[in-house]
């Protein structure tokens, strides 16, 4: 599943699973870091567009990345997150650390599912 | 009428999918939305993961969950025969973790409150810890001008 960790431009792009929990989030957290120090990204884009659950665990992954790359002047983007997701970052208190890139039409579908 | 199941598992990382997708299975009669049926797992997956990960230290014991419908009305509780919480308020404060190199969150509790009608842990050291919540569902939660 290489091809869920890439990099594109300057940005270190992943796809993330449909469920991200305590189970899935440490791989991910591994592989990340493993990409941001073998490579010259310090921009992060989380794509939750397959995402269907997401506990506190996530919140944890997505702030330990943000911890990592703000140092070094990167950002953290979430893309094509659902409403769901949005509300679990925003309870988190994590809205403010993160760029969004906004895919409504996308959401809607996916949230009336 | 009344509908109950306890359901009992190893506390492995395995099995916090497996209690999500069980009790979301068990709350389908009262018809919940998708949003409630979301809140609900968020807060089984938040207790369970716990359970594993603080309770037993990722070294394996029990958890037993719980769970009654009646009239619309889910009551849950998530025990374990772990470690315990020697001071519950300040465990269930946002941001507050024991194990900040695991990357906790320390959002666990504060997201069970928010998903939840109501929280309520009990614990005691070396013995484990019980969390019990409870949600109106369907058109239960509909009654009360709740959404």
């Amino acid at each position: 599943m290489e091809e869920e960790y890439r990099i594109i431009d300057r940005y270190l792009m992943i796809r993330l699973p449909e469920e991200i929990d305590h189970r899935s989030c440490q791989e991910i957290s591994r592989r990340a870091d493993r990409m941001l120090l073998s490579s010259e990204v310090k921009d992060v884009v989380f794509d939750f567009s397959r995402t269907v659950f997401m506990d506190s665990s996530g919140v944890g992954v997505l702030a330990g990345r943000y911890r990592r790359v703000s140092c070094f002047g990167g950002r953290v983007y979430v893309a094509n997150a659902s409403r769901r997701i949005r509300k679990i970052l925003k309870l988190s208190g994590l809205m403010k650390y993160l760029e969004f890139m906004e895919r409504e039409e996308n959401d809607e579908k996916r949230d009336q599912a | 009428m009344k509908n109950e199941i306890r359901l009992e598992m190893d506390a492995l990382p395995e099995n916090e999918g497996l209690a999500r997708v069980a009790v979301a299975a068990f709350i389908t009669p009262p018809n919940p939305t998708v949003e409630e049926i979301c809140d609900v797992k968020t807060a089984v997956s938040e207790a369970v993961t716990n359970a594993v990960i603080h309770a037993y230290e990722g070294k394996g014991g029990r958890i037993v969950v719980r769970c009654s419908l009646e009239e619309g009305l889910l009551h849950m509780e998530i025990e374990d025969f772990g470690r315990g919480i020697a001071d519950i308020p300040k465990a269930m404060e946002p941001l507050f973790t024991t194990r900040p190199e695991l990357e906790r969150s320390g959002m666990g509790f504060a997201f069970m409150e928010a998903f939840m009608d109501s929280l309520e842990v009990e614990s005691e050291p070396g013995k484990g810890t019980r969390v019990i919540m409870e949600k109106k569902l369907g058109a239960a939660s509909r009654e009360d001008g709740e959404e």
